[in-house]
Order: C-alpha cells, then structure tokens, then sequence
C-alpha cells in the first residue's frame, strides 16, 4: 500500500475539517446525570401514545387516539378544557404539565407485543418520551408495561381487561384505569341471576388467548357462586372468522346460556353466528335460551347490529352517562368529532389526565415521585364516580356498568343501555385473590 | 486474509465499517431538526438493523444458494427467543448461555422440520414449512401457554430462580449482561453541536456478532459446500443422476439457516427480553423473504440492506402522523398545505406498508437483483465499465 498521497493540500484540509469538529461543543457522557430517564427541558415534555393503528383493534386505536389529542388540548389550554373543569383536583390549570408545553409521539402498536415494544422503545429512546400509554389489549399491556418498568418510565395502561395487567404482571412503574375480567364477573352475575335465574347452565366460548382465559374463569366463578352450572368451556382460536361449528354443539349440551368470552371481531362474528343458529328463540330446560357479552364496547355493538339486542355485558363506561365529568367529556369530544366517544376513548383520556394531575401534585416528573402520588390516590368527576387507585396493585377501583343492546335504538351510537352501576363495593377484591395471585409489583424504578 | 479473497476481504471491512460507524451513519440530522425524524441511529432501532441482518443472512444460505424458499423461518426465529428466555429466567441474566441455547435448540428444531420439509422441493416444501411454523405459532399462542407466557408472552420476572445469578436488591430490575461487565442497555452519549450520537453496548455485542456471522456466511459460500449447494439450485436432477444425493446436503443448511435465525431469537430477546408468539407468525416469515428479495437473494450483502430497509421504515415512516407532516409544510399556502398532506397522508403513519409495498414492487419490477443491482447499476455508471463486468463480480442475484 503506497499509494496514499499526503499531499500539503489534503493534509491542511483534513486538519481544517478536524479542528472545525473540535471547536463544536463536545461532551460525552453516559445515560442521564438527572436521577431518571429522560427528564424533560423547560419548555416542553414528550408523551408517548402507543396505539394500535392496524390490525383487529385499529378502531379502538384510532378512538384512543383522538381522545389523547383531545386530552393534550386540553391540558395545554386550548378547547372547552373537557373534563379538567369537573376532576375533583384542581391543580390542572391548562397550562400544560409543570409549566412546560405538552408534545406528542405517536406509534403503531399493530396489536403484537413484539411491535408495540419497539415502538415504545423509540419512543423512550429517540423522543424521549416521559411516559408511555395506550394500548387495546391485554398482551401488548402486559409486554408495554414491563419494558416501562426496566427503563423508568411510567406506563399508564389504555384499554386492557384482563386480570393479569394488574395481578400476575402488574408492575411498580404501570397503572390501569379500566376495569377488569373480575370486576366484570362480579358485576355481571348479580344481574344475571336476577334476570335468569339461579338455575342455569352455562357453556362458554372462549377466545384462546391470555384475556379469554381470565374472563372465563372471573365469570365461571362469580356464576357459580350464585348457583349456576358450567357444562363446558370451549376455546376458540383468536383468528376464528366463522363460529358455526362451535355454536352447533352449544344447543344440544343441555345448556340454556351461551356465554361469548369475545372481544372486538370476535365478538362480531360468534354473536352473529349465534343468533343465525336460532339461539335467541331456542329453549332449554324449559327456559329462554340466553346469550352473555361479559366485556361490550360501542364499537363491538355496532359491529354486530341488531344482533345484541337485549344481550347482557358490562362496559367500563358510557357516553350515555349523565354526571358532570361523563357530560363535559362527551361535549368536547363531540364537538370536536362530531360523534360521541368510546369506552376506549375515555379511559385514555382520563390516564393522560391523572398523570399529568400526579406530576403536578407531585411537583416532580421522577417517575418515583408519580407513584407516590398516584398510589392510594381517591378522585372524582372523571366520569366513573368516586374511584381509588389502589396501591397495592396500582387498578382503578369504581363503580361498573352493567349494560344491555338497546331494543330501539335511536341512532348509530345509541346502541347500549345501561341496566344499573354497580357499586364499588362489589367488585373490590383483596390484592392477593386467587385469579390475581402470583404478581409481585416490585418497586418504581426511575431508570438512569 | 482471513482466507478471503481480495474482493470479499474489502466487502467485509465495508461491513466492519458500517456497522461500527453506525451511530454517526444513521444519524446524520442534527436535534430539533425537522429531519431529525428520519434519524435511525438509536440503539433500538441500530439493534434491529444487525440482528435481522443476521436472520436475513442465514436464510440467504438456504434460498440464495440451494434456492430452497423456506416460508417458515421466524418459527426457529421464535424458538431461538423462547430459549434464551428461559435461560434468563432459569439459569443467569448472562447473555452468552441464552444465545448458546438458543442456537442449538433452534438447530435441533430445524432438523426436525427439515428432515420432514425436504422430503419436497418447490412449492410444496414452502408450504410445508408455512404449515409447520403455523403450528408452531398456533401451540405458542395457546396450548403452549405454561411455557410459552401464550398471548402475553414471555418475560423475566424478579421472582425467577436465577441460580447462577446474586439476588437482586429491592427495587432493582434484572437486565440482560455480559458476564457483569456491561448491561445491554448501557449507553454513551456523544453531543457534538447539535447532533447526539448515541453508542449502545448491546448495539456493539450484537454488531460484532453479525460480523462474525457475515464472514461465516462468505466462508459457506466460497467453501465446496457452497459450490454442491448452488449446483442443486442450478439443477437437482442431474445431481442426481451423477449419483449424488442431495439431501444431506440441503439438510446441512437448512439447519445453518435455522440456528442462524435462531441466533437472531437469542439476541433480539437478550437486547429487550420479551418474547412474543406473533414473532413466529407467518406474516413474521414472509419478512424475512421480503428482505433477502429486496435486499438481492443470493448476493452476500443484500439481505443485510433488505432487512435494515424494512425496519427503517417499520419504525421510522410509520412514526409520521398528521402533526408531523403539518410540521413540515406549514409554509405553504392554506389549501396548498391540506392539498399536500392529503396526498401524503395516506403513504406515511399507518400506511407505511403501502409504501413499502410500492417500493417492492418497483425494486422486483425494475431492479430484479435487489438494492444490490441497484448500486451495482450506479458503481457502472461511475465507472464507466460494461454492464457484464458488473455481473460478474460474484454477486450474481438469484432467479
């Protein structure tokens, strides 16, 4: 190798390049020197909203999203302020979090953990998001919220119902504001041994994955306490378009309820399927056949029409609500919209709410100082009535909706109604019950 | 050197470089910048980059050379992960054990689906790998579940055994390690001006190992082995009838081709240790066929380049959302700006796969060689050279 030329030219132009590098201002240092992950400047802090945007649940994602657009309005100032006149604490004053303006990210969760955990990942690592939220199922909950925790950054849960977000994967750094699995069984079968009966047999369906599982049992057991029986439990893959083969054996297993452990486009098609076969009209042991939706959303209501009329489900909340909180979120989102907002919706825009309410209380983004601050934490006005975050597993604690498919709906969205709230007290469980047990929350951890 | 060749010795230091110079590559706009959305250069991203560079690697072993179009290959991609996290839980936080069984139970998986897959060729072998891997996905989501974390996946836990490992303090999290020396998630941060040039430990560890499997990829192809292997691709029949069974032959890489996907598993679960059923989709595995075509099957360096352009624009275009885009072009006119953002709209944010889409066509349709004849094309234009002496510089893209 002799033909490198040195020649004065070059050499001065490398050194001129070299020392017009040096002159920039360097400095190398390794993650944070602030006490946590990616602390925010003076002028503005990053949220991060993960949502799925394709696949099953892109209607759930693409509601989320304009809830958190509406909440980021909100916090900074602009809109009718929606909800923050009417949260019991009053330290929002719509001039974003702390003094600093509210800026967003946004990915695309697709539904799959793998892909949601990467998007979350940029987020933490190119944005600098301080928090992480969204989300429309349980999985991608569960995956988000473990990387939150490794990398110190809070994780406020979207739309995820089963037990194990907040049981056996709950976390220190991850909170959930929608109800669960269990609150909706407890909630449920109340209602239902009202309407049916105690004498009934049950046969579910279930969707075979982690959140069917935990509905399953929630509903079996809260059921069976009040004296129903369960003839089968049957599992049906997640992609399954077409039910029909396991509706048919449903009719001559000696049942006279049909339980659908469904979610979204499952929902969908099994109801469907269902009431085709003629279940609606069947009977059974000298009764109505019934059908159950233990988890219902708006959006899975539309989907299947008609068919949910009169159909028993529960739902975290309602548009149709009629206290100061449900009725100044459901003006904003409507006005801005131009359609009344989801279950999904709202859930995500009170977690945006909450959390930049902890910081602000806390007076600190220290992912730490937010625990402390959401843990134990009692509100109000945020539509769901008086609600705990609990502390021992961070999940909300408020009234549930049982609801039931209006028979007249008046419009597209005037599909569900609700049959009655109920309480707190009867969906509260200790930390360590059975379908929650073998979780362990760790401590907050703050990151760098 | 390095029993290379010239030419593959200089493509290996390109590599060596690339890869190295990585943060500053993919980082080339300053922070704040409106552009500053098309920086790649953070370590997860980076880390992406490498190790589906290794995965596109090993399974260009398999089609680009003995033209076997396996469609199940994110299965051993999965089992690879789910390996390596049970190491992590059972064993040691300690990335090395993790990868090392990783990539023999995935090479033990490979021999099994393998042995029964080649039993066919074309069409019906691809099939019958897309059905195995379904299968595998299908039992992870479900059956599986006790082993598998099922929908949720599968994550280390504070409780877990650990035996080799010291307890953990309160409120400390196990990440994955090298031998205590450094975490995978370790960074340095370099500001220069304004630009922020991050260097991630677990970049580098899985860098070094990409290289190490490119330059055993060179070896396999240089090697006999890798002459018998495209000899069968030319023409298996007439192997044949010279006496010659091929089998055993594409048995071999099929298996190379599985542990290096399952390679790819360990690592991408020892830089972010979650492992999820959706990664054996068969949507997962026909990524994996996207990037080595649009990369140039066959050619040494292409699928590296397909799998860093398909992630790139998995997380970086489909980041894009409405305020972004308004961002940009808020200087134009009022019904200019809506005008323009309603035509791009559609191409970015959730519809990145349609640009992507778009893209592969127009590679497929005008570059049938991959990215790989495209700088082929442009080195010509360059030089000045014919067409044909391009060609034949041993990087002949596959049929």
């Amino acid at each position: 190798m002799n033909n490198s030329t040195f020649s004065r030219r070059r050499v001065l132009k490398t050194g001129a390049i070299a020392s017009a590098g040096l002159a920039l201002p360097t400095y190398l240092r390794a993650d944070g020197h602030t006490g946590f992950t990616n602390a925010p400047g003076d002028n503005e802090v990053i949220l991060g909203f993960n949502v799925p945007q394709t696949g099953p649940y892109a209607d759930e994602g693409a509601d989320e999203l304009r809830a958190y657009e509406l909440a980021v309005e909100h916090l900074n100032g602009g809109g009718d302020g929606g909800m923050l006149g009417t949260f019991s604490s009053k330290v929002l004053d719509g001039t974003g979090i702390l003094g600093r303006e509210v800026k967003y990210v946004t990915g695309d969760t697709q539904t799959k953990s793998d892909a949601a955990r990467a998007s979350a990942r940029s987020m933490i690592e190119k944005d600098g998001a301080i928090m992480i939220t969204g989300g429309s199922s349980s999985g991608v909950a569960v995956a988000v919220q473990a990387l939150c925790q490794e990398a110190g950054i809070i994780f406020m849960a979207g739309l995820t119902h089963s037990n194990d977000t907040t049981g056996k994967d709950r976390r220190a750094n991850g909170f959930r504001h929608f109800f669960n699995s269990y609150m909706s069984g407890a909630a449920l079968a109340p209602v239902l041994a009202a309407n049916y009966g105690t004498d009934r047999k049950a046969y579910h369906l279930t969707a075979d994955y982690n959140w069917g599982y935990t509905t399953e049992e929630a509903v079996k057991s809260s059921t069976e306490a009040l004296g129903w029986e369960t003839v089968n439990a049957v599992k049906t893959p997640l992609t399954q378009t077409d039910f029909s083969s396991y509706i048919a054996p449903v009719l001559n297993s000696g049942a006279d309820v049909l339980v659908l452990n469904h979610y979204g486009g499952n929902m969908v098609n099994s109801l469907t399927n269902a009431v085709q076969f003629g279940l609606r009209e069947a009977q059974a042991n000298g009764q109505n056949f019934e059908i159950i939706v233990p988890l219902y959303s708006r959006l899975m209501a539309k989907g299947a029409g008609a068919n949910v009329k009169g159909i028993f489900g529960s739902t975290n909340w309602h548009w149709s609500l009629q206290d100061e909180g449900s009725k100044a979120f459901v003006q904003s989102f409507g006005t801005k919209y131009g359609f009344p907002p989801s279950q999904a919706a709202h859930t995500t825009y009170v977690q945006t709410l909450l959390y930049a309410d902890a910081v602000t209380r806390a007076n600190s983004f220290n992912p730490c100082a937010v625990v402390e601050a959401l843990e134990d934490y009692e509100f109000d006005g945020l539509g769901n009535g008086k609600t705990l975050y609990r502390g021992a597993d961070h999940q909300c604690f408020k009234d549930v909706l049982v609801v039931k498919g209006k028979e007249n709906p008046e419009n597209e969205f005037d599909l569900l109604e609700i049959v009655e709230v109920t309480p707190v007290e009867q969906v509260t469980y200790a930390p360590d019950h059975p379908q929650f047990a073998g979780g362990d929350l760790g401590t907050c951890n703050p990151g760098a | 050197m390095l029993g290379l060749e010239k030419k593959d010795f200089r493509l290996l230091l390109i590599v060596v470089a690339l890869t190295m110079l990585a943060p500053f590559i993919l980082n080339p706009f300053p922070e704040g910048s409106d552009m500053a959305q098309f920086n790649a250069g953070y370590p997860d991203l980076m880390q992406r980059f490498v190790i589906f560079g290794i995965l596109a690697i090993g399974f260009n072993i398999l089609f680009g050379l003995t033209g076997y179009l396996s469609f199940g290959h994110a299965a051993f991609l999965g089992v690879g992960s789910y390996a390596a996290v049970w190491m992590f839980k059972l064993l040691s936080m300690n990335v090395i054990p993790a990868i090392l069984l990783s990539v023999v139970i995935a090479g033990v998986f490979a021999l099994i689906i393998g042995y029964v897959s080649l039993r066919r060729s074309g069409i019906y072998f691809s099939i019958l790998t897309l059905a195995f891997a379904q299968m595998s996905y299908a039992l992870a989501y479900s059956v599986l579940t006790p082993l598998t974390g099922g929908e949720t996946g599968l994550q280390p836990k504070p409780g877990d055994p650990r035996i080799l490992d010291r307890a953990l303090e309160p409120g400390e999290t196990a990440t994955p390690g090298l031998f205590g020396l450094f975490d995978m998630r370790d960074s340095l941060e370099l500001t220069v001006g304004n630009w922020v040039f991050t260097f991630n430990a677990g970049y580098y560890f899985a860098a070094v190992i990409m290289i190490i499997a490119f330059y055993m990829s060179i070896r396999i192809f240089r090697s006999p082995f890798g002459m018998m292997l495209r000899a069968i691709k030319s023409n298996q029949t007439r192997m044949s009838y010279t006496g010659l069974n091929a089998r055993p032959y594409t048995l071999a890489a099929f298996v190379i081709s599985g542990m290096y996907a399952g390679l790819a598993g360990g690592l991408l679960v020892s830089m972010d240790p979650q492992a999820g059923a959706e990664r054996m989709f068969w949507t997962a595995s026909g990524e994996i066929v996207l990037m080595t075509i649009l990369g140039g099957a066959g050619t040494l360096i292409g699928p590296v380049l397909g799998a860093g352009f398909i992630k790139y624009f998995e997380n970086i275009v489909s980041k894009i959302n409405k305020t972004t885009l308004e961002g940009w072009f808020y200087w134009l006119p009022d019904g200019l700006e809506d005008l323009v953002i309603t035509v791009i709209y559609p191409f970015v944010g959730k519809g990145w796969h349609l640009t992507l889409g778009l893209l592969f066509m127009l590679v497929v349709i005008f570059l049938p060689g991959g990215l790989v004849q495209g700088g082929q094309k442009i080195a010509a234009a360059f030089t000045r050279k014919k067409p044909d002496d391009a060609k034949s510089s041993a990087t002949e893209p596959a049929e």
